[in-house]
C-alpha cells in the first residue's frame, strides 16, 4: 500500500543514486546512460528463427541416427528393426524439409539453397546433407520394402537387394552428419552463448538423436538389448554433458544457459535424456526411459534457440566474450 | 575536406566501379551534427520502408539499432568525460577541467562491409556478393530468407525484414549504394552529409585520411580519439570505419569481432567425431547384444 514513508523512500532514493527505477519506469538516457553498452541494445542479431527449427533439430537428428541404426540392424540381421528404422528415417527426409521450408522467409526461394555448393557455410553445408539423406532413405526405404515382399523374382531381386545395401549404407552415412551438422550450424555464429559451446554441440545433438532413435524404435516395440545398450550409452554421455554444462565456465559471456527461462529448457533438457533414462533403464523401465529421453531431447532443442535469442539480445554477454 | 565543396569525393562523379577500386566510408563522429540527413537519404534513395515510430527516451536516438529497414543510424552517445579541451558543466566555468564533466558524440553507424565478412560466408544461397569495389551486397532476388546470415553478422547488422512490411522476409543492409556507384555517384548518405562527417572514397585515401584526423584531434586535446577499424581480428579490417571518441563498446560496436568461420574446423571435427563415435556405438551394440 502506497504511504508517506514510501514516498521519503524514493526521494532518499533519488538523493543517494541519482536515478530511481520501477515499476516500468527507467532511466534510460541522460545524463549519463546505465545500461551496458550502447543504451542496452544488442550488439549481434538474435536468431529469427521460430518453432519450426527446434522441431526440425529433433526431427533430423532423430532420422538421421535411425538411418545409422537400420545400417546397424541390417549387418547384425534384425530385418525389422531396419524395416521399422528406415521408416522412421523415410517419415524425418519428408518433414525436415517441410520444417525448414516453412521457416524461410520466402519459402517460394527454397530451391536457391542448392544453388550453390560453399563448405564455408554450415547452412549450405546442411541443405545438402538433407538432400542427399532423403536421396538415399527414400529409395533405400522403397527397395528394402520390396525386398521385404518379394513381388520380383531373380536377377531383379538380387539387384534389388545390393541396391537396398548401398542406399542403407549412404543413409547411414548421411544420417550421422545430419545428426550432428546442426551442432555446427549453431556453433558457427556470432551468438556468445552458441560459439562458446561450438565444440559441445554437436556431440549433445549426435547423442541426443542416437538415443531419439533408439528410444522410438523400443516405443515402436523393438524391445531388443542393441536399443536398450545404446539408450544406456547415450544417457551416460548427457548425464557427462549436464554436469559439464554446469560448470560455469564463460560467467556472463554464456549466462542465457545458467540464468533466465532458456537456462531452466537446458537443464530440463539435460535431466530428461541423461540422469532419468539412465536410472529408468537401470532398473529396467524401458518405455518410460525413452518417453522421458524423447521428451528432453525436444525441449533442450527449444532450450539451445531460446538461449540463442537471449545471448544474442545481451550485450554484456557479447562484450564478455571478447574481453 | 571539409569546404572542398564540388570536388569533395562525396560530391564529384567516379569510375570506382568500371576501374573496380576499393571505396569505403570514414565516418567521424567529431563533426558530426546529428541531423539525420543520412538516415533520410538512405531510406528515399534505397525504398526503405518505415518501420514504425518508437520513442526510445535514448537521448535523441529514436532509431535505435542498424536493421532490416535501418542503414544508417544516427548514435547520440552520452558519457561523463570531457570531449577536446571544451568547457562544460554549470559549475564548471572558468575551470577547463570541469567538474561535472559532459560530453554528447553523435556517429553515424552503418554496415562495415567487412574484409572477411560473416554474413557472405554463411549465405547458403550465395544471394550476398562481393562487389567490384570491394563491398558486400545482398542480391535480393536470390535471398530466399534462411536468416543465417543475422546470426553471423558479428556486428549485428543484417536481418530479415518482418512482416507486414514491403519486401519481408528477405535479408537487407547497406547495399553501399551499389546502383548508384555503378552510375558514378556517391552514395546518398555521403552526399547528404552537411559537414562530411560521412566520406566516402578511395579504401586507401580514406585510411590515410582517418589516421591523420585522428592524430589531428588528439595534437587538440581529444586524447581518447582513435580508429575502430578491426583490422587485428580475423575481420581482417572494414570498409566503413569509424572515429570513435572513447571505447567502442559505448557505440555498441564490439571490441574485438570475430567472424564465425573461425569456430568451423573445431565444430566440424567434432562433428565427425560425433558421427563416427555414434555408428560404433550402433554397431558394437548389435554386435555384443545381440
Amino acid at each position: 500500500m502506497p504511504n508517506e514513508s514510501r514516498i521519503d523512500q524514493l526521494r532518499e532514493e533519488a538523493w543517494a543514486k541519482g536515478a530511481v527505477t520501477g515499476r516500468g519506469v527507467d532511466v534510460a538516457g541522460g545524463p549519463i546512460p546505465r545500461k551496458p553498452g550502447y543504451y542496452g541494445q544488442p550488439i549481434v542479431r538474435p536468431p529469427v528463427w521460430t518453432w519450426e527449427i527446434p522441431i526440425y533439430f529433433f526431427v533430423g537428428g532423430l532420422g538421421g541416427m535411425s538411418a545409422v541404426i537400420a545400417l546397424a540392424a541390417m549387418l547384425f540381421h534384425h530385418f525389422d528393426v531396419a524395416r521399422s528404422a528406415m521408416w522412421v528415417a523415410g517419415v524425418a527426409s519428408v518433414l525436415s524439409p517441410i520444417l525448414l521450408i516453412l521457416d524461410l522467409g520466402r519459402p517460394h526461394l527454397f530451391i536457391n539453397m542448392l544453388r550453390v555448393f560453399k563448405p564455408q557455410s554450415a547452412m549450405s553445408m546442411g541443405a545438402w546433407i538433407l538432400t542427399a539423406f532423403g536421396m538415399c532413405v527414400v529409395p533405400g526405404l522403397t527397395t528394402l520394402e520390396l525386398q521385404t515382399f518379394h513381388p520380383f523374382a531373380g536377377a531383379i531381386d538380387q539387384i534389388l537387394g545390393v541396391a537396398a545395401g548401398i542406399l542403407i549404407l549412404g543413409s547411414a552415412i548421411f544420417g550421422m552428419l545430419l545428426a550432428t551438422y546442426t551442432g555446427v550450424l549453431i556453433g558457427a555464429t556470432a551468438i556468445p552463448a552458441w560459439f562458446l559451446h561450438h565444440k559441445l554441440l554437436p556431440i549433445h545433438f549426435g547423442a541426443a538423436g542416437l538415443g531419439s532413435a533408439a528410444g522410438l524404435l523400443e516405443l515402436l516395440g523393438h524391445r531388443i538389448a542393441p536399443l536398450n545398450a545404446i539408450g544406456l550409452f547415450v544417457a551416460a554421455v548427457e548425464t557427462v554433458l549436464l554436469i559439464w554444462l554446469s560448470i560455469n565456465k564463460h560467467g556472463v559471456a554464456d549466462r542465457a544457459i545458467h540464468a533466465h527461462g532458456s537456462g531452466w529448457l537446458i537443464r530440463i533438457g539435460e535431466v530428461f535424456t541423461g540422469p532419468i533414462p539412465l536410472v529408468l533403464r537401470f532398473f529396467g523401465v524401458i518405455p518410460l526411459a525413452a518417453v522421458s529421453f524423447l521428451i528432453g531431447a525436444l525441449v533442450s532443442r527449444f532450450g539451445w534457440i531460446a538461449v540463442g535469442k537471449i545471448s544474442g539480445r545481451d550485450p554484456e554477454s557479447v562484450l564478455a566474450s571478447q574481453r | 575536406m571539409i569546404g572542398e565543396g564540388t570536388h569533395s569525393t562525396n560530391q564529384r562523379g567516379h569510375t570506382y566501379v568500371r576501374d573496380n577500386v576499393e571505396v569505403g566510408f570514414f565516418t567521424d563522429p567529431t563533426v558530426c551534427i546529428g541531423c539525420k540527413a543520412c538516415e533520410v537519404a538512405c531510406k528515399e534513395w534505397n525504398h526503405v520502408p518505415d518501420d514504425g515510430f518508437v520513442w526510445s527516451g535514448n537521448s535523441y536516438d529514436n532509431t535505435g539499432h542498424l536493421g532490416a529497414s535501418t542503414w544508417r543510424h544516427v548514435m547520440f552517445v552520452e558519457q561523463d568525460r570531457q570531449k577536446g579541451g571544451q568547457i562544460v558543466g554549470s559549475h564548471s566555468l572558468g575551470n577547463p577541467n570541469g567538474e561535472e564533466p559532459f560530453r554528447w558524440i553523435f556517429l553515424s553507424d552503418v554496415c562495415k562491409h567487412c574484409e572477411e565478412a560473416g554474413c557472405l560466408e554463411a549465405c547458403p544461397t550465395g544471394a550476398i556478393v562481393r562487389t567490384e569495389v570491394g563491398s558486400v551486397l545482398v542480391q535480393n532476388d536470390v535471398c530466399n530468407g534462411c536468416g543465417y546470415c543475422g546470426v553471423s553478422c558479428p556486428f549485428g547488422v543484417i536481418d530479415r525484414r518482418p512482416q507486414p512490411l514491403p519486401e519481408a522476409g528477405g535479408a537487407f543492409k547497406c547495399t553501399f549504394c551499389y546502383d548508384r556507384q555503378k552510375s558514378g555517384l556517391p552514395p546518398a548518405c555521403a552526399k547528404v552529409c552537411p559537414t562530411e562527417s560521412i566520406v566516402f572514397g578511395r579504401l586507401d585515401d580514406l585510411r590515410a585520411r582517418a589516421t591523420q584526423r585522428v592524430h589531428q584531434l588528439r595534437e587538440h586535446g581529444y586524447s581518447d580519439a582513435q580508429l575502430y577499424d578491426p583490422t587485428e581480428t580475423s575481420v581482417r579490417g572494414t570498409h566503413a570505419f569509424f572515429l570513435i571518441l572513447g571505447e567502442p563498446e559505448a557505440y555498441g560496436l564490439p571490441p574485438k569481432p570475430q567472424i564465425p568461420t573461425i569456430h568451423l574446423k573445431a565444430a566440424w571435427t567434432a562433428a565427425f567425431a560425433t558421427a563416427i563415435g555414434t555408428i560404433a556405438v550402433t554397431l558394437a551394440s548389435f554386435a555384443f547384444f545381440s
